[in-house]
């Protein structure tokens, strides 16, 4: 499944999406960036609360397939201009981790 | 008493952010530009530019410190500061053993140059100095003591990585003399935020690039001699003196 295809049969919101084609093959989901680093996998969607410009160092070293972003919390805009440049994936939800991640187990 | 202008908290170009113009001859000369009296080096957990920065800091007439910016297990930042050269080396190869060994992606976080007194480039770290170590705020102060130093949150004022920010709240323990705070204006705000233990309050600029390093305006006022400062300072910020 790709981030596009989640976005429309899970009905996260699209904070931005330079790459909609990426495709999903896990799920991720920690706050600590340091331990998020290590142990992410490629191809995941990688569930945090952190909002912090850090997180798209992150997830390109991690090569994760998007960030989702849980309990609406609150981009800025800087974040989601350097993510469009970086072709960082962000999604947004107003569900915790775990319903997020109940709902994307379900669709793959 | 003798009025020490000062700047604690400087990353080379050994931090992966910290500029690759930030080498330590540079750094030195610019505080020597600036009138700064003490220099404190703190790159992300590592000292391995010190030894270099403290040749350099002698060319330039600057009272060098070494000292580190470590990342604790929870992700806050903590100035650790040494009276000697050698006791921040010994506590460099104790933090090397309690990181977390991932590759550094020059092309995500930036280069890691060791460099000699001359700015010429004679190593690498080749795993990103600035992620977390295993090491958890509450054994900080030890194990800092435990090789002559002292240490205090930096810049709490901060959301990234700030003690506050990460944990919600300035814990009660450990104990903390000293707390760093970046704006100068919130220097009074922060200080009773974060309780009466906090006797010491320092403005550093956390330089990533030589342009930011602090002009003279901050000062402490030390009854010691050139030679002694940086044990005197220590003694000071730790909360032995003063």
């Amino acid at each position: 499944m790709t981030v596009s295809e989640l976005i429309e049969k899970a009905g996260f919101k699209a904070a931005t999406l330079p790459e909609p084609d990426k495709e999903i093959t896990g799920v991720y989901i920690g706050d600590l960036l340091s331990w998020v680093m290590g142990r992410a996998n490629s191809g995941d969607v990688w569930i945090t609360i952190m909002s912090n410009m850090n997180i798209l160092a992150v997830a390109s070293l991690a090569d994760t397939a998007c960030i989702l972003v849980a309990e609406d919390v609150e981009l800025s805009q800087d974040l989601l201009t350097t993510a469009k440049q970086k072709n960082i994936n962000v999604l947004l939800t107003e569900l915790g981790a775990y319903e997020a991640a109940v709902k994307i187990s379900k669709l793959i | 008493m003798n009025r020490y202008y000062y700047d604690l908290h400087i990353h080379s170009c050994l931090s992966p952010c910290g500029d690759d113009e930030s080498t330590p001859d540079s750094i030195a000369g610019m505080g020597e530009l600036n009138g700064l009296d003490v220099m404190a080096l703190t790159d992300h957990n590592t000292t391995k530019n010190c030894p270099a920065f403290f040749a350099a800091a002698k060319r330039h007439n600057i009272i060098p410190v070494a000292g580190m910016e470590l990342t604790t297990a929870e992700e806050i930042h903590i100035v650790c500061l040494f009276p000697t050269l050698d006791s921040a080396l010994s506590f460099d190869s104790f933090v090397d053993s309690r990181r977390i060994k991932i590759q550094n992606r020059t092309d995500i976080f930036g280069n890691q140059y060791i460099m000699d007194e001359n700015d010429k480039i004679i190593g690498t770290d080749d795993n990103l100095l600035s992620n977390a170590t295993t090491i958890s705020l509450d054994e900080v102060p030890d194990a800092v003591k435990n090789h002559g130093g002292i240490c205090y949150p930096a810049h709490v004022d901060r959301e990234a990585n700030g003690i506050i920010s990460v944990l919600g709240f300035f814990p009660k323990t450990p104990v903390f003399p000293t707390i760093e705070v970046h704006d100068e204006n919130k220097r009074e705000d922060l200080a009773l935020l974060c309780k009466k233990d906090i006797k010491k309050v320092v403005t550093s600029s956390d330089a990533h690039y030589l342009w930011d390093i602090n002009e003279k305006t901050q000062f402490f006022d030390l009854d010691c001699k050139k030679e002694d400062v940086a044990r005197c300072l220590i003694e000071y910020l730790g909360g032995v003196s003063g």
